[in-house]
């Protein structure tokens, strides 16, 4: 049928504008891929410094506040914590918990603000929704390459791909939340006369706040699941074990690293959860 | 003086308001209107004006546009046509910045599912409208817990809007709305959401406010008996359009058109009910036996303030009042006479409710009964108005 029609040139047209995007914005692409990662990584092995008795008596105070004074996310937290101390993959899994502390910062402090704004403006409601569901339903895979043509490889790539495939739900979560604010709440503070920071601020956002929080465990959770498609691109950590495990087809060290993500993952499940519902 | 002018206000719902406007002028219906454009008439020029320290009551059926009506007099809605004056200053036509200062100083609304913010404490849910003001912690908490003594929950403020019960979170939302000083309470269905018993409460509670505070307020309302109860003025609604405006009395007695006068059939019993039916035994001394003593200690445990006082044959001589009867103990006197008052309101027995509906307004005690100078019965004001609204404490003519 392409003898009469002949193939567009879709991949070559996206690679100019790729090249153009490259060299148009290097002033933004580079200070991020350098000092931006540098930090980063700087943070990774900071926290792989601290000697990690310490870091699990913490964890397990945490978990302890947190949880209202319960002790069983304590317990799995020291357990946990212990195992993975004694598989020898401390390191790795603080890179990893790095990077997903930074992606998700990352996508709340991106998502939070777009998901306001969407629940203000029916025209911003109208045109985030289809970028969000596309987001979405792209496989995760296809945001490395963007990743890597221009950040490189490591974490900055890692954390920019996390950021696109794990934002989504606080934004839609910030949206419902917004919008399922009773319409007597809402009349009341503008029968006040709010104004409209007041309103998102001292009624809205508080209103929203369990909803928003459900958003946020998402986003964490879905970064979380990002680590190891990361680590095909150089972002080092437990997902990176799992890939060279898979690699060299050694079925025990990627299992040890795979309980390893499930245990980081339970952890801070648990903990955002917690959070949400004390108050 | 006017504080609310209310001239040719109408709200259209809907997308093709020039056309379901113009069929409005031409003097289509409510419904016709609807299914010749989809828009539903809000409101239907209405106008009115409310005086400073009334009680001005706003009743209809269900749909007939009072909600609509009363956010139009702070704009929650926007008017499609007509003028909003609050205090001389026109809501249809100001702008943002106005508008807010207006809401903030001289509008307050009490809403009917209370309206309170969850995550805030009784105290900071009152302190609202002042935060928003950019008061001071001190002076707003001040003046918050000042509106909740007022509605007499001063020892509740640190408590959750879910851990009080419906009654005193209306009280909440009563608080919250005075806090603010406002000139003008827009209550909307305010006490629909409560108790029968707890509402009589509220409503009596918000008498007292008002002759306290002498605000202004726009209560609404789909409930006769309670419109006749806390209503300077009563103006009825009908599909949008205001058909009534008058005291309870003119709307009771000479109901301008069919439908007000099917809305209050049932309770125009005012000119067959009498005294006779209301009046209740009394609480009487025997000024021939009895000293004050005996008269105080009745008083106590009657919870009553004052007494009708007697001689053996049952002819009223006058009332005492808690007070002075005190006074005469403190003074050592064995007898009453000096201090028996006969200011009292008096009817017979076969007096009209509706005469008595007058005499009762700022009687300082119950209406004496009277029949050949003898004592028969009283009746407080309560009883008065139970009946005119809706027959209680009339068993024996009641079909
Ligand atoms: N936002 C809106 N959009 C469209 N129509 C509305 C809107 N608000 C109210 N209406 C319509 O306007 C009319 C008046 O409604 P309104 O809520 O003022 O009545 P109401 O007298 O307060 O009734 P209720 O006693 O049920 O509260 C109704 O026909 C209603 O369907
Ligand atoms: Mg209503």
């Amino acid at each position: 049928m392409s003898d009469f029609l002949p193939k567009l040139p879709v991949a070559d047209w996206v690679d100019l504008f790729v090249e153009w995007v490259q060299s148009a914005f290097s002033f933004i692409f580079d200070p991020l891929k350098n000092e931006f990662g540098d930090f980063i990584e700087g943070t990774a092995e900071w926290l792989s410094e601290i000697p990690p008795f310490a870091v699990i008596i913490i964890v397990a105070l945490l978990a302890f506040f947190i949880s209202g004074k319960r002790i069983g996310l304590s317990i799995f937290s020291i357990v946990g914590l212990l195992f993975i101390l004694n598989q020898d993959i401390w390191e790795e899994l603080m890179f990893t918990f790095t990077l997903i502390l930074f992606a998700s910062l990352i996508s709340v402090v991106i998502g939070i603000p777009l998901g306001i704004l969407m629940s203000k403006s029916k025209w911003a409601q109208a045109i985030i929704t289809p970028i969000l569901d596309f987001m979405q339903t792209m496989p995760a895979f296809v945001y490395l390459i963007p990743a890597v043509v221009f950040f490189g490889i490591g974490m900055v790539p890692g954390i920019f791909a996390s950021v696109v495939f794990a934002t989504p739900p606080v934004v839609r979560f910030t949206n419902l939340g917004i919008r399922q604010v009773s319409n007597e709440l809402v009349e009341a503070a503008d029968a006040f006369g709010t104004t409209g920071p007041q309103k998102l601020f001292k009624v809205e956002l508080p209103m929203a706040r369990s909803t928003i929080m459900a958003g946020v465990n998402q986003t964490v959770m879905l970064s979380l699941s990002m680590v190891v498609i990361a680590s095909r691109i150089g972002a080092p950590g437990l997902g990176d074990l799992v890939l060279s495990a898979l690699q060299r087809a050694q079925g025990g060290q990627g299992f040890v690293a795979g309980l390893g993500i499930v245990i980081l993952a339970i952890i801070i499940d648990r903990m955002t959860q917690y959070l949400n519902r004390n108050k | 003086m006017s504080i609310i002018k209310v001239r040719n206000l109408s709200k259209i719902f809907g997308k093709r308001v020039k056309e379901a406007t113009s069929l409005l002028d031409q003097g289509y219906s409510k419904e016709e209107i609807l299914e010749k454009t989809g828009c539903t008439v809000g409101v239907n020029r209405a106008s009115f004006e409310v005086e400073s320290g009334e009680v001005f009551v706003i009743m209809g059926l269900s749909g007939s546009g009072k909600s609509t009506l009363v956010r139009l007099l702070n704009r929650l809605i926007d008017p499609t046509e007509g003028d909003v004056e609050v205090s001389g200053e026109n809501l249809a036509k100001v702008g943002k910045e106005k508008l807010r200062k207006v809401r903030r100083e001289k509008l307050s609304m009490v809403f009917q599912k209370f309206g309170l913010f969850p995550f805030r404490t009784v105290l900071e849910n009152t302190e609202f409208g002042l935060e928003i003001q950019g008061i001071k912690k001190e002076e707003r908490s001040q003046k918050a817990k000042e509106a909740l003594e007022l509605v007499g929950l001063g020892s509740f403020i640190h408590q959750y809007p879910d851990q009080l019960s419906g009654g005193m979170q209306q009280r909440v939302g009563l608080a919250r709305a005075l806090a603010n000083d406002p000139e003008v309470l827009l209550m909307d269905e305010a006490f629909s959401a409560l108790d029968p018993l707890i509402r009589k409460d509220m409503q009596d509670e918000l008498l007292d406010l008002q002759e306290k505070m002498k605000k202004t307020i726009i209560f609404i309302t789909h409930d006769l008996d309670e419109a006749l109860r806390i209503g300077d003025r009563i103006a009825l609604m009908k599909d949008g359009s205001i058909v009534q405006i008058g005291t309870p009395e003119e709307i009771l007695v000479s109901p301008a058109n069919d439908y007000v006068e099917r809305f209050v059939e049932d309770v125009d019993r005012s000119k067959v009910l009498t005294a006779n039916h209301i009046m209740k035994r009394p609480e009487t001394v025997d000024i021939d036996k009895h000293g004050p003593r005996v008269a105080l200690e009745r008083m106590l445990e009657q919870g009553l303030s004052s007494m009708y006082v007697v001689d053996r044959t049952r002819q009223l001589k006058g009332y005492i009042t808690a007070d002075d009867v005190s006074e005469v103990r403190k003074n050592e006197q064995k007898n009453l006479h000096n201090i028996i008052r006969t200011d009292m309101p008096i009817a017979q027995p076969d007096t009209p409710i509706h005469d008595i509906f007058e005499i009762i307004h700022n009687a300082p005690v119950p209406v004496a009964v009277v029949e050949a100078g003898k004592l028969k019965g009283i009746i407080v004001r309560g009883a008065v108005i139970a009946a005119l609204a809706n027959g209680n404490g009339v068993t024996d003519t009641h079909e």
